[in-house]
């Protein structure tokens, strides 16, 4: 007896939800030979800022949790990726028309990208914070932590690996994320969201939309309640004017990647800021 | 004569020997400037000091042309620990021509001579010596082996700390081992040009450091010259945003250090002598010229009117007035237009219905003064509360709990400096992790060290200057990634 085979509706992850777009606008996603496979939700400007203000209601949980608690959140997604992994594999093998060995090969490094960042939520503001002898009676520590909401459009290429890339090391601070995903092959972003919705990220903590990041985009780039900009996925889009819309409210902005970023450090510590604090030390 | 009337005690300026023109220092020489050339006056008495050239886009030109030139053929072929050395020679240099560049510092922009003296000259030697011993260290800067310098930065910088800025700004490219141009404010480049006279001293390879005078349309074609590789400024957030429009696409590395407006918290527990000194430093500190000043006063509502008694006592016995006075506070405001902006905004805080209150003090008639001015009665949404004023006013607001306290300081656009006061260390440590600020101030205010970050959160800008976090912002690293991932995906 045969099976007919039920398939899935894939909407937008706002605030921990499964929305469809306000705007009621779906697009044809078709493989890499042109055959339909699903129609995605083409999130529109309000998409885009009902995902700010969930982002931005979930900074304080997330900046707030301790480094440990997030880099165990952090690594828990890892372990939900691992068990999926035959449907990212089956969704990147037909969206993005590679072997099944090329989609294995990139779901294994996007494991393997989650776990190198885990373990960075609770040793990065040792690296990147110092001690600072200054000369007088003072105790004075300078130490990383969240810049806030960061809007980010991830690559095109590479859907899962290249997701995983731009919002892993976003989130190691404490930060919160808007990211436009890779609009030719949405899937697995949305089943990203299904992983993240499944773990105990904060719903809000990761915000993915799909669609045309043309359009999207300048809308994030402009908004006053965002901190920063990751146009790793930009190259392709006029990125110039996101960048000088950014510069409204002095947005921390990281140029277009060539490519998949490589997992780095600075990545992470980008978008944090350094607080200073000072306190007179008694004269005993 | 009460017990607060001093004989004068002004330090003499015999111990300079200023030139009455000053020209453009490009590739290690004072050459004529194409634009027209500007005086430069004391704001104390409005009097002229030296004549200025300005530098047009051409100017600007051959400084950029200068400084790539030291780079590719001197500066970023010599070792790290030469760099350095020459770092130490001008820290010394500095040290050596302290009292001079004090007595200049106060004559051009109008700062008490004890502050030049105490707190400007002093901290920049001591930025050019702490950068002086990076030069050769830079793997340990924390961006892997062998970080690259940049190229030429291209430098702006303001009225408010003129040479302190400067020290700031070419400590660290130097140490890091770019080349600059740098641009002091239109009205305070004298200490700037004296110190190119220390440069020479030093014997600095031409053209590594050049100075270039001007007002904004030379920043500008500074800041916009297709060959610099980094532009660092120190301004108001407008120019700022201006700068981060007209560099975005250009790939240059660019740090923004921008306004302010800084709450600082008295909780009814903290140590009230030391906290009225702390707010009168705050706000009082250099006019208030002071990006990171203190300029809104939160205080627990309980003890408001006592910290306000005792604050209006205090104010009672700063004594403003000529600069160069060795026992004067409060200086002159630095220009005519920045002392209508005082004016303007402290005339907007009335008709908003706040307080204004001044102790009686008497102005000189010549030159630009405004009486140190604090305003009660102030809510979150005056315009004295919201806007940087960058003069002699407090604006005082009130609070109940902790958590008001946090939520009005962060209601600004700005995240540059926060105060807080309390003897009690967990409160303390609490607030300070929620402030949206890149200092934090406790029980103390106003502090600077060269091994201490300094920098903003929010519109307050980008990047750090001081510590290490300020030599990162003048290096690249080489591509060094962390070697677990580089080999890529497994098979």
């Amino acid at each position: 007896m045969s099976h007919l085979t039920v398939p899935k509706t894939f909407k937008l992850y706002i605030g921990g939800k499964f929305p469809r777009s306000e705007s009621g606008r779906v697009y044809e996603v078709v493989t890499a030979k042109g055959a339909f496979l699903a129609n995605a939700a083409k999130a529109s400007r309000k998409d885009a800022r009902d995902a700010v203000v969930a982002a931005r209601s979930a900074v304080s949980g997330w900046a707030g949790a301790t480094g440990y608690n997030r880099g165990q959140v952090l690594y828990r997604i890892a372990e939900l990726l691992e068990g999926r992994r035959a449907q990212f594999v089956d969704e990147i093998r037909r969206s993005e028309g590679v072997s099944e060995s090329a989609a294995s090969a990139q779901v294994d490094a996007a494991i393997d990208v989650w776990v190198w960042y885990a373990g960075w939520a609770d040793k990065y503001v040792q690296v990147a914070g110092n001690g600072n002898p200054v000369s007088g009676p003072y105790f004075n520590v300078s130490t990383p932590e969240a810049t806030g909401v960061v809007a980010i459009i991830a690559p095109q290429e590479s859907s899962l690996l290249g997701l995983v890339s731009v919002i892993a090391p976003a989130l190691v601070s404490g930060n919160t994320v808007v990211v436009i995903a890779s609009e030719a092959s949405p899937l697995s972003a949305i089943s990203l969201g299904e992983v993240l919705a499944t773990s105990d990220v904060p719903g809000g903590v990761v915000n993915i939309l799909t669609g045309s990041a043309a359009e999207i985009a300048p809308w994030l780039a402009s908004h006053a309640d965002v901190n920063a900009l990751d146009l790793a996925g930009a190259g392709d889009l006029d990125w110039v004017d996101l960048q000088i819309a950014a510069a409204e409210t002095l947005k921390r902005v990281l140029p277009p990647e060539v490519g998949i970023a490589a997992p780095s450090v600075e990545r992470v510590t980008f978008f944090t800021e350094t607080k200073t604090v000072w306190h007179t030390k008694g004269l005993i | 004569m009460s017990f607060l009337d001093y004989a004068p005690a002004p330090e003499s300026t015999a111990i300079l020997n200023l030139r009455e023109n000053y020209g453009l220092f490009i590739g290690g020489e004072f050459v004529e400037g194409h634009g027209t050339p500007f005086s430069t006056i004391s704001p104390a008495t409005e009097k002229h000091i030296a004549q200025i050239a300005n530098a047009d886009a051409s100017d600007v030109d051959a400084a950029v042309a200068a400084a790539r030139r030291a780079y590719d053929r001197t500066w970023s072929k010599m070792s790290g620990s030469d760099r350095g050395k020459y770092l130490f020679r001008i820290a010394r240099l500095v040290q050596e021509r302290a009292r001079e560049l004090a007595v200049a510092e106060s004559l051009d922009n109008g700062k008490p001579i004890k502050e030049s003296r105490d707190v400007d000259i002093p901290l920049v030697a001591a930025w050019f010596f702490y950068y002086a011993g990076w030069a050769d260290k830079l793997d340990y800067a924390g961006l892997g082996p062998a970080p690259r310098a940049l190229g030429v930065a291209a430098q702006v910088i303001p009225w408010n700390f003129p040479l302190l800025m400067l020290a700031w700004k070419i400590a660290p490219a130097l140490a890091a081992g770019n080349t600059v141009v740098i641009k002091p404010a239109e009205t305070t480049p004298l200490t700037a040009l004296i110190f190119a006279e220390i440069l020479q001293q030093a014997d600095l390879p031409p053209g590594v450091v050049n100075i270039i005078t001007g007002a904004g349309d030379t920043g500008q074609a500074l800041v916009n010259h297709t060959d610099v590789n980094k532009v660092a400024f120190t301004g108001s957030t407008a120019v700022g945003r201006a700068i981060a429009r007209s560099t975005a696409g250009s790939g240059k590395k660019l740090t923004l250090e921008l306004g302010g407006k800084a709450a600082n918290i008295v909780f009814d527990d903290a140590p009230i002598d030391q906290a009225i000194e702390g707010i009168v430093n705050g706000i009082f500190f250099n006019q208030g010229h002071v990006c990171c000043a203190g300029s809104r006063l939160l205080v627990q509502e309980n003890i408001h009117d006592e910290v306000v008694s005792r604050l209006k006592s205090r104010m009672s016995t700063l004594r403003v007035g000529d600069p160069l006075d060795k026992n004067t506070d409060v200086g002159a405001i630095n220009s005519r237009a920045q002392l209508d902006r005082i004016r303007e905004l402290s005339n907007v805080g009335v008709d908003e219905g706040a307080e204004r209150w001044s102790p009686a003090c008497e102005l000189p008639d010549a030159g630009f003064w405004f009486a140190p001015t604090i305003f009660t009665g102030v809510s979150t949404s005056h315009r004295i509360a919201r806007d940087e004023i960058f003069g002699p006013v407090l604006s005082i607001l009130t609070f109940r709990t902790p958590a008001e306290a946090i939520a009005k300081a962060n209601n600004t656009p700005y995240g540059l400096s926060a105060g807080i006061w309390s003897d009690k260390g967990s409160r303390i440590l609490g607030v300070a992790d929620k402030l949206r600020a890149g200092v934090v101030w406790a029980n103390t205010f106003n502090q600077f060290d060269p091994s201490s970050p300094f920098g903003g959160y929010k519109e307050s800008g980008y990047g750090r200057e001081g510590g290490r976090h300020g030599l990162t912002a003048y290096l690249e690293s080489s591509g060094w990634t962390a070697p677990a991932l580089t080999k890529g995906a497994r098979k």
